[in-house]
């Protein structure tokens, strides 16, 4: 068999999944949509001594929206997001982008939790809700605790999540009027993960200029790369094309932290990411105008 | 699904309308149990690392990859492979369009396209190019470059209006 054995648990609460992690430490491993952990199980990169399965915890699963914007449980699978009209209305960069992980066989599986959790600098939802100022509710036998998507990823498939604590649910804000969003990505195939990726978020303010600027790459470093110079940049000012230029210029320079590999060198991928950070300005902006509510 | 001493489990698992009860190693791939165990070895393996789509099977009506789900979390579902949408004396109409559109020709990731293309045409019966490569974009094949895949597809959803 593939992978290496372990023991398996398959909790129907939350409470009896907390248990098992308690229980357990460092030995247990959470299961949740299994598309980034089973293909490491399958190779015996991953050996967890003890397997806790998610997928038979229904309150884990739902999309619901509220004043405080859209709330979306762990176990909510990526289709799920896909074809939510609730994920359109209240987080619609979320669920645009949903089309674009990966394929459908996997957005069948797969999670939103168990994206976030996983931390691989190069998805799509850790980035997206750094972007969005989303923040997560982690609980543990010990309670709760709601932390910001800011301070939720320490590095490379690291993250704040201590070994008994699950990821609950995200909680994605609305953004205010006057308020525009983009992801650009360049993938060698489309639905493979992206050589790079820009996002930007921008909020107006009455007179047309940058109130709120958010930019964030993928695939460039070992987490989801904030370019907080560059974004305060656009800040206070009209968003011009020269503002786009050096703000995308700052970020690809001197905020990412890409490396070379088969697929690309450091050198393209930072010119990539300063004419995918200009296209995403463009974008956002574009939108941000349009949208007046 | 009951636990028993040395960490086997109980499953109970529909697949292609047939009730199968087994006992399996919770570390069993789905794809493993279906060819294995059930003797369908309809379900192709290629990678076995989620990138080939071979091994796509239907569950609960939803595409998904069997070599990254384990047996035990099929438990209670139900799942549909190659051999449960049509047989020799009568095909599926994905199936007969892809023999007459010419959309295989080693067969290796047929199975798994099959699948993946079945439950998208009952979702989307009419859909554009675009679409279609967008739903095969999770199945590798090395043989036919994807034009008669494509071909096939859109006879497949010709026939089933």
């Amino acid at each position: 068999m593939k992978p290496a054995p372990f023991e398996y648990h398959a909790p129907t609460t939350v409470e009896q999944a907390l248990s098992l992690l308690a229980e357990h430490g460092y030995d247990a491993k959470i299961l949740a949509g299994g598309q980034s952990l089973i293909p490491m199980m399958n190779f015996r990169l991953a050996q967890p001594a003890v397997l806790v399965d998610m997928n038979n915890i229904p309150d884990l699963a739902f999309i619901k929206a509220g004043d405080d914007g859209l709330r979306i449980g762990a176990m909510t699978r990526h289709y799920q997001v896909e074809t939510s009209d609730l994920a359109a209305e209240h987080a619609p960069l979320i669920h645009a982008t949903m089309p674009k992980i990966a394929y459908p066989q996997v957005r069948s599986r797969g999670t939103f939790g168990g994206s976030i959790s996983h931390a691989d600098p190069a998805a799509e939802l850790p980035t997206l809700t750094f972007a969005l100022d989303a923040k997560f509710r982690l609980v543990s036998l010990r309670g709760e605790r709601w932390i910001p998507a800011r301070e939720f990823f320490f590095g490379l498939f690291t993250t704040a999540l201590e070994p008994d604590e699950i990821l609950a649910e995200a909680s994605i804000p609305p953004l205010p009027p006057h308020s525009g969003w983009s992801l650009q990505e360049v993938a060698r195939r489309p639905h493979d993960f992206a050589l790079v990726g820009a996002a930007a978020v921008l909020t107006l303010d009455a007179n047309g200029r940058c109130e709120d600027a958010r930019l964030v790459f993928l695939s460039v470093g070992d987490r989801p790369m904030f370019a907080e110079r560059a974004s305060d940049l656009l800040k206070g000012q009209e968003v011009t094309p020269e503002a786009i230029r050096a703000a995308a210029e700052l970020a690809s320079t001197e905020e990412i932290d890409p490396s070379s590999d088969i697929h690309a060198s450091v050198d393209f991928r930072r010119h990539l990411a300063n004419v995918l950070c200009r296209r995403a300005i463009e974008q956002a902006l574009e939108r941000a105008k349009e949208n007046k509510e | 699904m009951e636990s028993t001493a040395q960490n086997l489990f109980e499953l109970a698992v529909t697949v292609n309308g047939t009730r199968y009860e087994r006992t399996v190693e919770p570390r069993m791939l789905l794809s493993d149990f279906l060819r294995h165990e059930l003797d369908l070895t309809g379900t192709h393996v290629g990678c076995e690392h989620g990138v080939c789509g071979a091994c796509s099977v239907l569950m609960d009506g939803r595409p998904v990859r069997s070599c990254l789900m384990f047996a035990v979390q099929a438990n209670g579902h139900e799942i549909t492979t190659v051999e449960g949408l049509g047989t020799i004396d009568n095909l599926h109409p994905v199936q007969k369009s892809f023999q007459e559109a010419h959309g295989l020709q080693c067969g290796f990731c047929t199975p798994g396209i099959l699948t993946t293309v079945v439950a998208f045409l009952e979702e989307n019966p009419d859909p554009s190019e675009e679409e279609i490569r967008e739903a095969i974009s999770g199945n590798l094949c090395r043989c036919t470059g994807y034009q008669h895949i494509v071909d096939a597809v859109q006879l497949a959803a010709e026939k089933m209006k």
